[in-house]
C-alpha cells in the first residue's frame, strides 16, 4: 500500500518539475523544490487519505516549496524610481508621442477557442519562458501561486510601484507574444 | 482628467491585481467608450488569467509522460 502511494507520487514528478521550472528558472532550485515537496508528500501520506486528486494536493505542497525557494534566493535589489520608470519604456514604441496607440490593436478571434487547442499552450509556455526572469517571477507568483501583490512585493523585497510595473510588463509582453505567435497568424 | 491609452493599459493591468477606485473605474469606462484599441487590449490582458489557469491544468493532463 505504501509502495503504491510512492509510485503514484513519483509518477507525477515530471509534471511537478515542469510546473516548477516555469517559476524557478534555476534548474537546480527547481529540482530541489520538487524533491522537497515529494518528500513532504510521502511523509504526510495520511493527510492525503480521502482526498480525490493527488496532483492538486501535491501542487498545493509544491507551491509552498516554491515560495520558500524564492525567499531563499534572496531579495531583489531595490530599484530607484527612475529605473522603474525606465522599465516601463519598453512599451513606449506601441504609443505615439501623445500616448495614443501608434497602430490600433487588432481584435483576437475567439480566444476561448484557443484554450481548446494544445498548440496554443505550447505557444503560451514559450512566451512565459521568454519573459525576463524577474518579470516572470512576479507574474508567476501572482497567476500561478495566486498571491496578492502585497505578498509578492514583500517576498521579492520590491516597492509596491515596482510590483505593479513588473506585472504590467509581464502582461504586455505576453499579449504581444501571443499576438505575434498565435492570434496574429 | 482624461486618461491616455498608455495610462489606460497600466490601469487595466492594475485592475487585475487590486480593486480599482470608483474614480479610476469611471475614467476607464469613459475612455473605453471612444477607444476601441484600449477596449481590445483590456480584454486581451484579462484573458491571460484563464489562459494561465488552463495551462496549469494542461501541463498536468496532456503532457504527463
Amino acid at each position: 500500500m505504501a509502495e503504491d502511494f510512492r509510485t503514484q507520487v513519483e509518477r507525477l514528478r515530471p509534471y511537478l518539475l515542469r510546473y516548477t521550472s516555469l517559476q524557478l528558472r534555476n534548474p537546480a532550485a527547481a529540482e530541489d523544490a520538487v524533491q522537497e515537496a515529494l518528500l513532504a508528500a510521502l511523509a504526510s501520506e495520511r493527510s492525503f487519505a480521502g482526498r480525490s486528486n493527488l496532483r492538486t494536493w501535491l501542487t498545493g505542497i509544491l507551491k509552498h516549496k516554491i515560495v520558500d525557494a524564492i525567499r531563499k534566493a534572496g531579495r531583489e535589489p531595490v530599484l530607484e524610481e527612475a529605473q522603474v520608470e525606465a522599465e516601463l519604456e519598453d512599451f513606449n514604441a506601441l504609443f505615439k508621442a501623445n500616448a495614443h496607440w501608434q497602430e490600433r490593436p487588432a481584435a483576437w478571434q475567439d480566444p476561448d477557442a484557443a484554450l481548446e487547442q494544445k498548440q496554443f499552450f505550447a505557444v503560451l509556455e514559450d512566451c512565459l519562458r521568454g519573459l525576463p526572469e524577474r518579470t516572470a517571477r512576479a507574474f508567476m507568483m501572482r497567476e500561478h501561486l495566486g498571491l496578492a501583490t502585497g505578498e509578492i512585493c514583500q517576498e521579492l523585497g520590491v516597492t509596491p510601484t515596482h510590483c505593479w510595473v513588473l506585472l504590467y510588463r509581464a502582461r504586455m509582453a505576453l499579449r504581444l507574444c501571443l499576438e505575434k505567435n498565435w492570434f496574429g497568424k | 482628467m482624461m486618461l491616455d491609452c498608455r495610462e489606460v493599459t497600466r490601469l487595466a493591468s492594475q485592475g487585475e491585481d487590486r480593486k480599482l477606485a470608483l474614480g479610476e473605474r469611471v475614467r476607464l469606462r469613459l475612455h473605453f467608450l471612444y477607444c476601441l484599441g484600449c477596449r481590445r487590449v483590456a480584454r486581451q490582458l484579462r484573458f491571460l488569467r484563464p489562459a494561465i489557469r488552463a495551462l496549469d491544468q494542461k501541463i498536468g493532463s496532456d503532457h504527463v509522460f
